[in-house]
């Protein structure tokens, strides 16, 4: 398999580029914070560390105790608030940023995801987005001097009813004309791409799919790493186990939070917490059109490489991916009743296997290895929010619903725009105020496709 | 697995048999009503972390709808109730007293 190959030359950071001048910050910390920078990751650092049995290493990222004010705070270290702080620093300059996290980071939604990576969306303001996500993703792991083991594998969207195949060449028509790589191809070619499919039913044969070749998959947990390290190496402090209790205004601004670790004061608050949006607005004073739910991944026991592509299955409900460990990556749908408990119904994880069951036939003998759940915020549209709030200085980054993970560079990018700035081209159209202007980016109904 | 007892057939049904309908509760608006009052009515939900009134069709079952009150945080059912009504009857209220203390929801308490 190619891309495992691929993979193994990116590991370790082999292509060292300079570094952007920007970076060039000492860590402004109390605990035990470095005086220089971190040390890059190369070939030459895995030698040099070899001849030393490996004692020098040092902590990706600082654990230090809160400031009493920063001109920023990010509320969630995930994926999308690290990237927030991240391209805060990185193209606005604004370092004295902290992100704080009631768990520890990456432990939220960025590390349950399938990490899959795609942007093959119906609407403009979808493809623009999700796209700057991949195209980022392409070189995250030079930029961030950290192997997020981006693999872009390709990615098929089956079409298994009349409707669908319409839909998603409607969709390919779309990314044509969005500059987005995609082509609808045929029964054979899915076949040919994953010889151990079923294209022939037994209840919904495939009738085609959407390919989009630079899709694939990158490793979760090490995109929140690499952010966490380069966001620290600014010298912005992530401050885990600490939870927000509280958002303090001034009337119509914001002028801080309490935590568990103490009140901080802040000029600008970004909310970026997935699953808690509702519950961190509801500190805030404001309401967001979401609702919470359990959504549900699994794997199996690893097995040799069998799927070297990601394969979606929208009308039978499962997708699924194989990791470089060999397990069987696998998602479905959401449960139908709010929830925060991080776990799922059962019935879901059964519905799932089947559908991928009678899809991947060689699969039925596989035990499963693990199976966890997420809590997913979901908007009316199924579409994101990137928006100021009826609360000055706050923002807010949330309704990723199921599909967030492959935004993650793109949503930081905007939301580091739009709190920076007030304003960004990306952010424009997931904009709070388009529920009550019927401004929909409605992606569940006119693709079809889940996330 | 989640399971509610039917108020109308009296089946203690597991998830598999429901078919779950959202927030209880809402208060409808239609033509003529304000942007406001539409866009509420279309999408703001209350979302809490804790207790939560839904609506509930026992779909592979009697057909009906239910209402049922549920801690959205631990997953404990507290009860259900007819669908007749617009605001949680008094005996559910106590139920969810009894063992959440201090539970708000919406203007309910």
């Amino acid at each position: 398999m190619s891309q495992l190959g691929a993979i193994v030359t990116h590991r370790n950071g082999a292509h060292a580029l300079p570094r952007s001048s920007k970076n060039k910050k000492t860590i402004q910390t109390g605990f035990e914070a470095p005086e220089t920078h971190m040390r890059r990751y190369s070939a030459f650092a895995i030698a040099r560390e070899a001849a030393r049995y490996h004692s020098g290493w040092e902590r990706a990222w600082a654990s230090p105790q809160p400031k009493k004010k920063y001109d920023v705070i990010i509320v969630g270290a995930g994926g999308h608030g690290l990237a927030t702080a991240y391209y805060l620093g990185k193209n606005f300059g604004i370092t004295n940023v902290a992100v704080l996290e009631k768990g520890w980071l990456g432990g939220g939604n960025t590390g349950r995801n399938t990490t899959i990576i795609r942007s093959n969306y119906l609407q403009d303001a979808s493809a623009a987005i999700y796209e700057k996500a991949r195209s980022l993703y392409e070189t995250m792991s030079q930029d961030l001097n950290y192997n997020v083991m981006f693999s872009p594998r390709g990615l098929i969207m089956l079409a298994q009813t009349e409707h669908e195949v319409r839909g998603y060449q409607r969709t390919a028509h779309a990314n044509a004309l969005q500059g987005v790589a995609t082509e609808f191809i045929t029964p054979q070619k899915v076949k040919d791409l994953v010889p151990i499919i079923n294209i022939s039913g037994p209840r919904y044969p495939v009738l085609g799919g959407l390919w989009q070749q630079r899709g694939g998959t990158a490793r979760h947990d090490a995109v929140a790493w690499g952010y966490a390290r380069a966001c620290s190496d600014m010298g912005m402090d992530i401050i885990q186990q600490c939870e927000v209790t509280g958002v303090r205004r001034d009337g119509g601004k914001v002028v801080g939070v309490d935590t568990s670790r103490g009140a901080i004061d802040c000029d600008k608050l970004g909310i970026v917490v997935a699953g808690h949006s509702g519950v961190l607005a509801d500190m805030a004073g404001f309401r967001l059109p979401l609702e919470s739910l359990a959504l549900q991944a699994l794997v199996s026991e690893p097995i040799k490489p069998c799927i070297d592509v990601v394969v979606m299955a929208n009308t039978v409900h499962g997708y699924m991916s194989q990791s470089d460990k060999g397990e069987l990556v696998i998602g479905g749908g959401t449960d139908g009743f709010n929830n925060y408990t991080q776990r799922g119904s059962f019935h879901h994880i059964e519905e799932t296997v089947r559908a991928l069951v009678e899809t991947f036939p060689m699969i039925s003998r596989l035990k499963m290895l693990r199976q966890w759940g997420g809590i997913v915020d979901m908007t009316g549209d199924r579409s994101p929010i990137l928006s100021k709030t009826p609360v000055e200085g706050i923002f807010v980054n949330c309704g990723w619903g199921t599909g967030g993970f492959k935004a993650i560079p793109g949503s930081g990018w905007a939301m580091a725009e739009l709190m920076a700035k007030g304003h960004s081209p990306l952010a424009e159209e997931f904009g709070l105020n388009r529920f009550k202007e019927g401004r929909f980016i409605d992606e569940s109904v006119a693709a079809g496709v889940a996330h | 697995m989640l399971i509610l007892h039917c108020p109308y057939c009296g089946v203690d049904a597991e998830e598999t048999e429901l078919h779950a309908g959202g927030e209880a509760h809402l208060k409808r608006f239609g033509p003529h009503s304000s942007d406001e009052d539409f866009e509420t009515y279309l999408f703001a939900r209350e979302n809490p972390k804790g207790v939560h009134f839904e609506r509930w069709r026992h779909a592979n079952g009697c057909g009906k709808w239910f209402h049922a009150a549920r801690c959205t945080a631990t997953l404990e059912v507290f009860g259900t109730y007819s669908a007749q009504v617009t605001t949680p009857p008094q005996a559910i209220r106590d139920a969810i007293t009894a063992k959440r203390p201090g539970w708000s929801w919406r203007d309910v308490q």
